[in-house]
């Protein structure tokens, strides 16, 4: 779910060219052409960021610290996607983006950023790799259906890397969420107990398991979307590399 | 006398379902969809959605042939509603539901807190208070269900009792765990903040009965006709002139009353959610009586005065 956004219900964009719906204005347009840019470009800071960092130390752990900053700046950035759907100039649900967002948003600072002891574990490698690779070809997908000319290779690589991408992140983000754990029951992070003068409580322990246990039914619903979403756009690669 | 001839086609394949021949002309569309039922037998008529048009608006069971725009043969388009059931079966189900599990976490019934409290009873008058007011207002509401309510349709879909019971079952469930926990916190400002809070949640327990018999009054028994509701006799209702649902309203006020009553976390969220939905039901309504009745009163706003 966090892992490859791969976007749902963002076949629009592949279909833009045989399909002007009521697509957004050229202001719009101009806008959302220098946001997927700079998403693109920042992405491949990240991207960037990783490999030197590697290259230096000779090691793949702890890299989360050479990239903290444009992972927090770029991945949070991607709110913005939300007012871009309820703002009507992109064709995705608020509903749907927002809770692939919030769910990247969450592990970025409710997870990582808030729990220091995760922060060198290598599953926080594993799903910052896979957002990074995903991220860099969706962006440029968006950033060429917008400029009307979408190279074949960004759909092939945006309709196929998720196959292994997004199970790699999602791995990543659930080893993550469970070495979170012990930390967070010890500490009592985010949690409020009983008495109070507001009559309430919340167990952040407790609710990092139930949001473990709700991959369970997310994770192959979103998954076996996207399948189906691939055969219905490279299914009929023929017909269409000629419009391309 | 001429009989007309109906066939009713699938609204999305356009197969042909069935042929009815020698039906009188002014049949309804409720007895149409009874005699479809006799060679469908899966599809009893609540869950027909019979329209002139694949992609229309459903027709109306009260709605008469002859008076419809088609030939002396009529072609009706199906659309399969889903499995229905019953609104007074899910009120009285969804209704139920809160009336029992709060009185389960008030009597402290095992597991659910720590076994030294099992079956003891709180040491604040707040919570017995509570108690009361919650269960009276879920009596009113299975009563009002049984003897008051005169409803539209008779049924809706099947999944509707398991999402409305979840919401209701859950939050009930939320709020009572808090209120008679052990280590409930009575409100900050003690008996004025408690008596008040009483007051507000009375007042609008009257009002919002008031309005349900006002709006049962306006509808003839077996009837399901719309009038614009008025102000009558009872005060309580005079608020008709500034809102078109007050019913929604005073199940605010009530449920505001029994957040301040209890100054529970939990049950101020419950007011928000339903003063959402709320919100939205009665905007829908306002517009629904605004483009039934074209001098619908300018004054009113859909829930609260001026506001919303």
């Amino acid at each position: 779910m966090s892992a490859p956004a791969m976007g749902t219900t963002r076949t629009a964009h592949s279909d833009a060219s045989h399909k002007k719906k009521k697509g957004p204005g050229a202001l719009a347009t101009a806008y959302l052409v220098i946001y997927n840019v700079v998403m693109t470009a920042g992405w491949l800071v990240i991207a960037v960021g990783l490999v030197r960092a590697y290259l230096a130390r000779g090691s793949y752990h702890g890299l989360y610290y050479s990239i903290e900053k444009p992972l927090k700046f770029f991945q949070t950035g991607a709110l913005l996607e939300i007012l871009h759907c309820a703002a009507g100039i992109v064709p995705s649900s608020v509903v749907l983006t927002g809770f692939q967002v919030l769910s990247r948003v969450f592990l970025t600072w409710a997870v990582t950023h808030s729990v220091q002891e995760v922060q060198s574990e290598d599953s926080v490698l594993l799903f910052v790799a896979a957002w990074t690779i995903t991220e860099i070809i969706r962006y440029s997908f968006y950033t060429f259906s917008l400029l009307n000319h979408l190279p074949y290779l960004i759909k092939w690589a945006r309709y196929t890397f998720f196959i292994v991408l997004y199970p790699m992140g999602v791995t990543g983000e659930l080893l993550t969420i469970y070495a979170a754990l012990p930390v967070v029951q010890k500490t009592g992070l985010y949690s409020i107990t009983l008495p109070n003068k507001y009559n309430f409580s919340f167990d952040y322990h407790t609710f990092l398991i139930l949001t473990m246990i709700s991959y369970i039914p997310l994770f192959p619903q979103l998954y076996f979307h996207m399948l189906r979403q691939r055969k219905k756009v490279l299914g009929h690669v023929e017909e269409y590399s000629k419009v391309e | 006398m001429k009989h007309y001839e109906v066939e009713i086609l699938d609204a999305k394949t356009k197969d042909k379902l069935c042929f009815l021949d020698k039906v009188e002309p002014n049949a309804t569309i409720g007895e149409i969809k009874s005699m479809f039922t006799k060679s469908h037998p899966q599809f009893y008529p609540t869950r027909q959605s019979i329209r002139l048009d694949p992609k229309g608006k459903s027709l109306k069971d009260e709605d008469i042939l002859q008076h419809l725009p088609v030939g002396t043969t009529a072609t009706f388009y199906f659309r399969d509603l889903g499995a229905q059931i019953s609104w007074v079966t899910v009120f009285l189900t969804e209704y139920a539901g809160p009336l029992i599990i709060y009185l389960l976490f008030y009597f402290r019934v095992p597991f659910i807190y720590a076994p030294k409290y099992d079956f003891t009873t709180s040491k604040h008058w707040v919570v017995h208070l509570a108690c009361m007011c919650h269960s009276f207002h879920y009596v009113k509401r299975l009563l009002e269900t049984l003897f008051v309510h005169r409803f539209s349709h008779g049924t809706m879909p099947l999944r509707n009792i398991f999402k409305n019971c979840t919401y209701y079952w859950g939050f009930a469930a939320w709020m009572a765990y808090y209120i008679n926990h052990p280590l409930y916190t009575p409100p900050i400002y003690g008996e004025q903040q408690v008596k008040l809070a009483l007051i507000m949640f009375l007042f609008c327990q009257i009002g919002n009965f008031s309005i349900h018999i006002a709006l049962r009054n306006l509808r003839p028994p077996g009837s399901k006709t719309r009038k614009i509701p008025y102000p009558t006799k009872n005060p309580f209702t005079w608020i008709f002139l500034l809102v078109s649902c007050p019913n929604y309203t005073y199940e605010l006020g009530s449920w505001l009353g029994f957040t301040l009553m209890t100054q529970c976390l939990p049950v101020a969220f419950f007011f928000i959610v339903g003063f959402i939905q709320m919100t939205v039901w009665a905007k829908g309504k306002h517009r629904s009586y605004q483009k039934e009745f074209p001098h619908y009163p300018t004054l009113r706003s859909p829930i609260l005065p001026f506001v919303l």
